[in-house]
């Protein structure tokens, strides 16, 4: 099977089968997988099998997905697969976390800092930055077919 | 000629673990049986705890345990000694147990002994603050540990981790004599993020903080139980 360039390069550069060696850390690519498993599910139940172009994401500060991993593995994990070509588009969210007893947001220091820098209550709420979620997809499919599903 | 259109799915990117995680869940659920993942970096004493642990309780409480690890039995084969079913799950490089994993040891539980008979089920994590705070297994509350020697700053460089645990215990605190360390500190750090959790400091070499441990494990199974009865 011939395989674009890219793709070759990932290949091998990172084989699915062999432990990551650079760049993509493990838990990026068990996310990965994780997110190409939901797109699937998503994919087979469609009648026409279309040909994804974009799978826009939503990646919350707090959580433990780096995007720049994230792309990466994706390139990866997807050669040779149904969403083989499809970019990943990520939308980072901030922590924002809302004090009860200030009554109002706050954008804690992750690293330094999650306690209301005002009264210092623990952080309890988190308004924004727990987000992992599959926004979307752009998919394309032929104009013959669009009609003939008319 | 091409058109484009968007399909607006709106699902978590964990969506089929946390289907599989739920679905683990429900067996436990209609088997009594109460589950809890425990997780921690590598050498925080998770091993060393399910051993404490299961000398202790084995006697008392139907215990089995799943334990996960990268390429090695060996936890597993410490483990086996105190004559509860041990199944191991060997994540090959994966650095966590999945709920999809953990389905493959409850079916083999539920295969080679009455899953009924059990009330409580130890999922060891592999070691890892990362991603195991993610990828929920189906357990009913989450423990998480922490070393000493890893320094008061772990909880707020790993928030994810520290801020979903129902239950911290701070290990090896025997070694707090020979280290600047300030366990109040560390408290602080979680507490700063996770004002419910209880945080138990122990020792599993001189058995300090035990007794606490294993009463918040009692805790656990009969808060479970009453909410099976309801069902």
């Amino acid at each position: 099977m011939l395989l674009g360039r890219k793709c070759r390069d990932a290949i091998y550069r990172v084989s699915t089968e062999l432990p990551p060696i650079s760049h993509s850390s493990m838990h990026e690519t068990d996310m990965t997988k994780a997110l190409i498993i939901t797109v699937r599910d998503w994919w087979e139940n469609q009648p026409e099998k279309p040909k994804i172009s974009h799978v826009h994401l939503t990646v919350g500060q707090f959580t433990c997905v780096e995007p720049a991993s994230l792309q990466f593995a994706f390139e990866v994990q997807t050669c040779n697969t149904f969403l083989e070509g499809a970019k990943l588009v990520i939308q980072e969210t901030q922590l924002i976390a809302f004090c009860h007893r200030c009554q109002q947001e706050y954008r804690p220091e992750i690293g330094i800092q999650y306690a209301c820098p005002d009264c210092n209550s623990p952080m309890e709420d988190i308004r924004s930055g727990r987000e992992l979620k599959i926004d979307r997809l752009e998919y394309e499919t032929s104009e013959e077919r669009v009609i003939g599903n008319r | 000629m091409h058109q484009t259109f968007d399909a607006a799915l709106g699902i978590n990117l964990l969506h089929a673990n946390q289907a599989e995680a739920d679905h683990n869940r429900a067996h436990f659920d209609e088997w009594g049986i109460s589950c809890l993942n425990v997780m921690s970096s590598p050498g925080a004493g998770k091993t060393v705890l399910l051993e404490r642990t299961l000398a202790a309780l084995s006697n008392q409480l139907k215990i089995a345990v799943i334990e996960g690890d990268m390429t090695t039995d060996l936890d597993a084969q410490r483990l086996r000694q105190y004559g509860v079913p041990v199944i191991a799950i060997n994540t090959g490089r994966s650095c966590h147990l999945d709920a999809k994993m953990v389905a493959g040891g409850i079916h083999r539980l539920e295969q080679e002994y009455n899953p009924a008979d059990f009330e409580l089920v130890l999922v060891e994590n592999v070691g890892n603050l990362v991603c195991p705070a993610e990828f929920e297994v189906g357990e009913h509350a989450k423990v998480a540990l922490l070393s000493i020697t890893e320094g008061e700053d772990k909880p707020l460089k790993y928030p994810v981790m520290f801020q979903e645990a129902d239950c911290l215990l701070v290990t090896k605190m025997d070694l707090a004599p020979h280290l600047d360390i300030d366990v109040q500190r560390i408290v602080a750090n979680v507490r700063q993020m996770n004002p419910d959790c209880t945080i138990i400091p122990v020792s599993a070499k001189t058995g300090a903080g035990l007794d606490s441990w294993f009463e918040w494990l009692r805790s656990q199974i009969h808060y479970t139980q009453s909410l099976q009865k309801q069902l």
